[in-house]
């Protein structure tokens, strides 16, 4: 044990570094961008019968290919990960918002228009509030595929977990792809936990189980 | 002042609203009321542009609701519905203040209106609860008060209690009146529901297929429904109408009768026997009403007399068979006598009407035939 530390602990840590910022930023970059669409989308119902199909064909691109082809015209650089992973992460938030909002019951969209709110406050005060359990659950799945997803960045050398499980398998290395593989697993499963945990404090009171007791 | 000037409105190639016309005036409950797809609720929905109108004007104290803004013409028209709609992600506190933050009160205005609001309903102790914490009896108080809550002088109430269970339907249905009495507020109100309708209305529109049937007050159209159609949905109440008013279908006729000819000793021995404190005289038994006597003419000229026939006094009031009971009624309410003599076309005694009677005239035309 003490012998695998120290051959392989200090790379372990640097990669598992690298594989975390990368999976942060995607996340991060493709929430934002997929949680604007979805809204978007969610004003304008006749423009997701065009944009919808187009991303669901986007997204059946393995990403093997996809980071392949940005890594011949971008290069080897991180931004290659980072836009290949930003946009796998942003599909199923912008789905999930999209139909988070469209699934609201028709009687509060009614009454917030009947109050007199704009379309703003509408979507600020009661849409987004009341889509937050569905958008949350978009961001826990690209997170997790995310997780995942990142270990192709090795593929062209670009560091991550992904070293590890590569080089197991050239070399026919079972340990080290588990030195790969479970830290990947154990960073899913830490980084939905996380999500979990923000789900309940995003969740209006109103809309938990329960009441607030 | 809300008029409908010629105002239209199509889905499609379908016209759902024809050519309405009509003025409601301030402060008056009108009740929009109709067989379903008959065009009431849109009919509501276009008076705060929910549903735009495709020809004719709508005009709220003389200005045309199209050439205000939308958003700012929601927020002065309170608006309840059926589904009740309160914000689940807000308290009680925050679904009240919902409009009066749109309209940037500040923070102690709103506070106070909340505060006046749910005293009003006596549920101050739900400020800070969720709407999934409470009845739907108490949600849709809330969801009233969320529309009275800036002080707009128009309410539009889409069948707000016809989800609620029928006890809680008749408080809310008491509470809501009162204070609409209180308020003064104009009221378009939808339902489906004849009884509501007749209950909650000063004004009663009459909807068919997009048209306007009839514009009435309750008891206008009780009397005249304008078509078929809305005489059988005012059903059971038109047969209220219909209730017996002449006299002899409320007076008693069982009677305590006693002929002139009898002695002042078995006239009070009889009085005494029924408990009553006046007999109806008759001239023979079966023969024709003389007067009454009383017991107070008794104790006071008894002793000098031998039959009764000196102190019975044709005071009483009386009518004829045939005579409406109303007239009857208004006298024993008016003059507080305890009883009319009723006499047949021989002047003799068919019975006497009672203020008993008139209660049980007036629960038959309130709540329908069954006695």
């Amino acid at each position: 044990m003490r012998e695998l530390i120290n051959t392989y602990g200090l790379a372990l840590l640097k990669a598992l570094g690298i594989h975390t910022v990368y999976v942060l930023v995607s996340v991060a970059i493709g929430f934002a961008i997929g949680l604007v669409v979805g809204i978007l989308l969610s004003r304008k119902p006749n423009w997701s019968t065009v944009v919808l199909p187009i991303v669901s064909i986007f997204q059946t691109i393995p990403g093997l290919v996809f980071i392949g082809v940005l890594f011949i015209w971008i290069g080897m650089k991180p931004a290659t990960v980072i836009i290949a992973l930003s946009a796998y992460a942003m599909f199923p938030v912008m789905k999930n918002t999209y139909t988070g909002i469209l699934e609201i019951d028709p009687k509060y969209i009614d009454t917030a228009n009947g109050c007199g709110m704009t379309s703003t406050q509408r979507l600020f005060q009661v849409e987004l509030p009341l889509a937050m359990p569905t958008i949350i659950a978009g961001l826990r799945m690209a997170t997790v595929y995310t997780v995942s997803w990142a270990v192709l960045a090795a593929m062209i050398g670009l560091g991550g977990l992904g070293d590890f499980i590569y080089q197991g398998t050239y070399t026919n290395n079972n340990l080290l792809i588990l030195i790969g593989a479970i830290p990947a697993a154990i960073l899913a499963v830490v980084l939905t936990s996380i999500i979990d945990h923000l789900q309940k404090k995003v969740t209006p009171k109103g809309l938990q189980k329960g009441g607030r007791s | 002042m809300i008029e409908f000037d010629h105002v239209s409105k199509y889905y499609g190639k379908k016209q759902v609203l024809k050519d309405l016309n009509f003025t409601i005036p301030d402060g008056k409950f009108v009740t929009l009321i109709g067989p379903s797809g008959c065009g009431k609720t849109t009919t509501l929905r276009t008076i705060n542009r929910l549903n735009e109108i495709d020809e004719g004007s709508i005009r709220i104290d003389g200005v045309n609701i199209k050439d205000r803004d939308k958003v700012e013409l929601r927020r002065s028209i309170g608006y309840v519905i059926q589904q009740i709609g309160l914000f689940p992600n807000m308290t009680v506190a925050e679904n009240i203040s919902v409009v009066p933050r749109l309209l940037k009160y500040d923070k102690t205005r709103c506070e106070k209106i909340v505060d006046d609001m749910l005293a009003m309903v006596h549920m101050e102790e739900y400020r800070d609860k969720y709407p999934s914490e409470m009845s739907g009896g108490q949600q849709q108080r809330i969801g009233v008060l969320r529309a009275l809550a800036a002080s707009p002088e128009i309410i539009l109430m889409d069948e707000p209690f016809s989800a609620l269970d029928p006890m809680t339907r008749a408080s809310l249905q008491e509470e809501f009146k009162s204070l609409q009495q209180k308020l003064n507020k104009t009221i378009v109100f939808v339902t489906h529901d004849m009884d509501e309708a007749l209950k909650l209305g000063d004004i009663i529109i009459f909807m068919v297929d997009g048209k306007v049937a009839q514009i009435a007050s309750p008891e206008e159209m009780l009397d005249h429904p304008a078509t078929d159609l809305v005489r059988s949905f005012l059903g059971k109440h038109i047969q209220d109408q219909a209730a017996p008013t002449k006299v002899e279908d409320y007076m008693l006729r069982n009677v305590r009768k006693i002929t002139k000819s009898r002695g002042v000793h078995e006239c009070a021995e009889m009085m005494a026997r029924y408990s009553v404190d006046t007999l109806l005289v008759e001239e023979s038994r079966g023969g024709r009403y003389m007067g009454i006597v009383s017991i107070g003419d008794l104790r006071k000229y008894g002793r000098t007399l031998k039959t009764i026939e000196p102190i019975v006094r044709d005071t009483q009031r009386t009518a004829r068979v045939g005579d409406e009971a109303k007239e009857s009624f208004d006298y024993l309410i008016d003059s507080g006598a305890g009883y009319v003599v009723v006499l047949d076309d021989h002047d003799r005694i068919a019975g006497i009407v009672t203020k008993t009677s008139v209660a049980r005239s007036v629960a038959a035309n309130l709540w329908g035939d069954e006695q």
